[in-house]
């Protein structure tokens, strides 16, 4: 395998002051401090949903299309952000759509996790063979176009949320094997493990006792930045119609469906987008801080 | 060396193996591929009919051997659709895809070297830090929308460039932009990180004191070793790049493989499905395969160990 993340610990500042250090720690606090604040904003929004949205997100009103936002002239003052080309109220919708995002994306990393850690140790702590099969396993699933099988398999299974789901997890668990493979072959070697081997301790119980603990933050380092990558990837199947069904709103579908009055009403691909973009700043800037605090250059 | 050569080699097959035999079972995810082809309107006696001018009532294994030597022959199966050799329709869409990755990398490569180079030099810098937000704000795009936005702006709006289809060379500028832009941060980042590491090595040091200028030393000492790194990336971008345009090129209107796969699936048109997800898998193992033979040609400690 020659995709081996290599362990570096950067040391940018070898002729830095140390009033620019100072600077770098804030802007490391501030992204983690701006991007979870975010983060926790959109989740509250999508966990009070149906307590915030002003009305269903479903609900149609054919005689009210096209109704436009707010800092447009002509504005109905009933829909913040007006509505879209079947009537129904954008605000609502895009509530709910962060229910749609952070739910997949959620649900997504974990699986991927379980598989791709589970994976990792086994090949990290046993080496050999068993390290020979999984980082095959790891190649074959890095060759594959993972936009084109997901759309494939997500087309001939029939779009539900569960196969969405299941197809997203199955694909991309590859960054936790990696990370978990590479972490566990340096842990192993060490003396501590070697002690708990010898006074009787199984191999699963080192592995999950032992190891896993000690790939815990860069584990969840690389959780939130997969995240981020779910999330797009479930809009961009979403976009192309082979994700979430209507009239589920998802920002990706919400992006698709204002697509066709791209011409005249332009806001109403702006906003899903922003709300998308806003989203997967978040997350990255929280996964960024996140990585420079626990100080370990987890490569992508 | 040789022995290096062989073995990597023979990883790319196996891979290629596996990667095929996913291919071929996607179409029994459904259950029957008989019916998914017929599609929802069609009758038993249609699936009947697809079953045998197909051959899926043949043992499976029987069908996927075949498959394979089929597909080592260059035959890809026929599509329904278009009543055309899956291999011929390829060979037609294959050069938007390659003319629209290929470009995109070297945009976005043009663009990081420098980039990344600028941002090791004085880390946390002004330059580094601009350079880190091209790369937070790319990574948190959707290209898809991009492409949209700059559809609008400079499509619509300015009414610079054509807004779907490429008749002429202005209708790749969009989705290049897109598709480099969304390449870049992977490759500045690393570029940059790579840099910082070889400038704190002694040879530097060496060449500093000798009193050489900062071009000379970036240019004739660093850049060589720097690279290095990024030959593995570099590839796997470029393939990613490859297979990655099928949102783009639908947003685009580019007649490329992309939006081939993409209108193959909406009509159940499954071998050309299979027959582009097999040919964007081969070649982004054949890039793999190449860019691990170039780092052994480049490092003599790969190939050693």
């Amino acid at each position: 395998m020659m995709t081996t993340p290599k362990m570096l610990t950067l040391n940018t500042s070898a002729d830095t002051p140390s009033q620019r250090r100072h600077w770098l720690t804030r802007w490391k606090q501030s992204s983690i401090l701006i991007g979870g604040g975010i983060l926790l904003l959109l989740v509250l929004i999508a966990l009070f949903a149906p307590l915030l949205a002003p009305y269903e997100p479903t609900l149609q009103n054919l005689e009210h299309r096209f109704s436009l936002p707010f800092w447009m002239e002509g504005a109905d003052p009933a829909h913040l952000l007006g509505t879209d080309h079947l009537g129904r109220d954008y605000l609502s919708r895009l509530i709910y759509g962060a229910r749609i995002s952070l739910g997949i994306g959620c649900s997504v990393v974990v699986v991927a996790a379980v598989i791709g850690t589970s994976l990792g140790l086994l090949a990290g702590y046993f080496g050999g063979r068993v390290d020979m099969l999984i980082s095959f396993l790891i190649t074959t699933r890095l060759s594959l176009p993972i936009v084109l099988v997901a759309l494939a398999a997500v087309a001939l299974k029939g779009a539900s949320l569960t196969t969405l789901v299941t197809v997203l997890s199955l694909l991309v668990w590859d960054q936790f094997a990696i990370v978990a493979r590479t972490g566990s072959q340096t842990i192993r070697e060490q003396e501590y493990i070697r002690a708990a081997r010898a006074t009787g301790a199984s191999h699963l119980r080192i592995m999950l006792r032992e190891i896993l603990p000690n790939l815990r933050s860069t584990l969840i380092v690389i959780a939130t930045l997969e995240m981020a990558n779910v999330i797009l990837l479930e809009s961009a199947l979403s976009f192309l119609g082979l994700g979430v069904r209507p009239p589920t709103p998802s920002w990706g579908l919400m992006i698709a469906e204002g697509r066709d009055s791209i011409l005249f009403d332009s806001w109403l691909i702006a906003l899903p987008g922003g709300a998308l973009c806003l989203l997967v700043l978040a997350v990255n800037l929280f996964g960024d801080g996140l990585r420079d605090i626990t100080g370990k250059e987890a490569k992508r | 060396m040789l022995r290096f050569l062989l073995r990597r080699l023979l990883v790319a097959l196996l891979v290629a193996l596996a990667v095929s035999s996913i291919s071929f079972s996607l179409a029994y995810l459904s259950g029957d591929p008989a019916i998914a082809i017929a599609g929802a309107g069609g009758s038993a006696k249609d699936a009947e009919l697809i079953r045998e001018l197909y051959g899926f009532d043949r043992p499976i294994v029987v069908q996927y051997a075949d498959w394979i030597v089929q597909a080592l022959q260059g035959n890809l199966g026929t599509s329904y659709y278009f009543s055309m050799p899956v291999s011929q329709i390829i060979a037609e869409r294959i050069p938007v895809t390659l003319l629209l990755g290929t470009a995109s990398f070297i945009v976005a490569m043009l663009l990081a070297l420098p980039l990344g180079i600028i941002a090791a030099l004085k880390p946390n810098g002004l330059l580094d830090r601009i350079a880190l937000l091209i790369a937070v704000s790319g990574q948190a795009i959707p290209s898809f929308w991009l492409g949209l936005i700059l559809i609008v702006v400079f499509g619509v709006w300015l009414d610079l460039v054509p807004i779907s289809g490429a008749d002429s060379w202005t209708g790749f500028i969009l989705p290049v932009v897109v598709l480099s832009y969304y390449a870049l941060p992977a490759l500045m980042r690393l570029m940059r990180a790579s840099m910082i590491d070889v400038l704190q090595a002694n040879y530097i040091r060496t060449a500093r004191s000798k009193g050489l200028g900062t071009t000379t030393i970036i240019l004739g000492h660093a850049l060589r070793n720097a690279v290095l790194p990024l030959v593995s990336v570099a590839a796997v971008q470029l393939g990613i790049l490859l297979s990655g345009s099928i949102v783009i090129e639908s947003v685009f209107a580019l007649n490329g493989l992309g939006r081939l796969a993409w209108e193959s699936l909406l009509r159940s048109d499954l071998a050309v499905v299979q027959g582009i997800i097999l040919i964007l898998s081969l070649v982004y193992v054949l890039l793999t395969t190449l860019a691990d033979l170039i780092n052994a040609w480049l490092d003599p400690r790969i190939r050693e160990a």
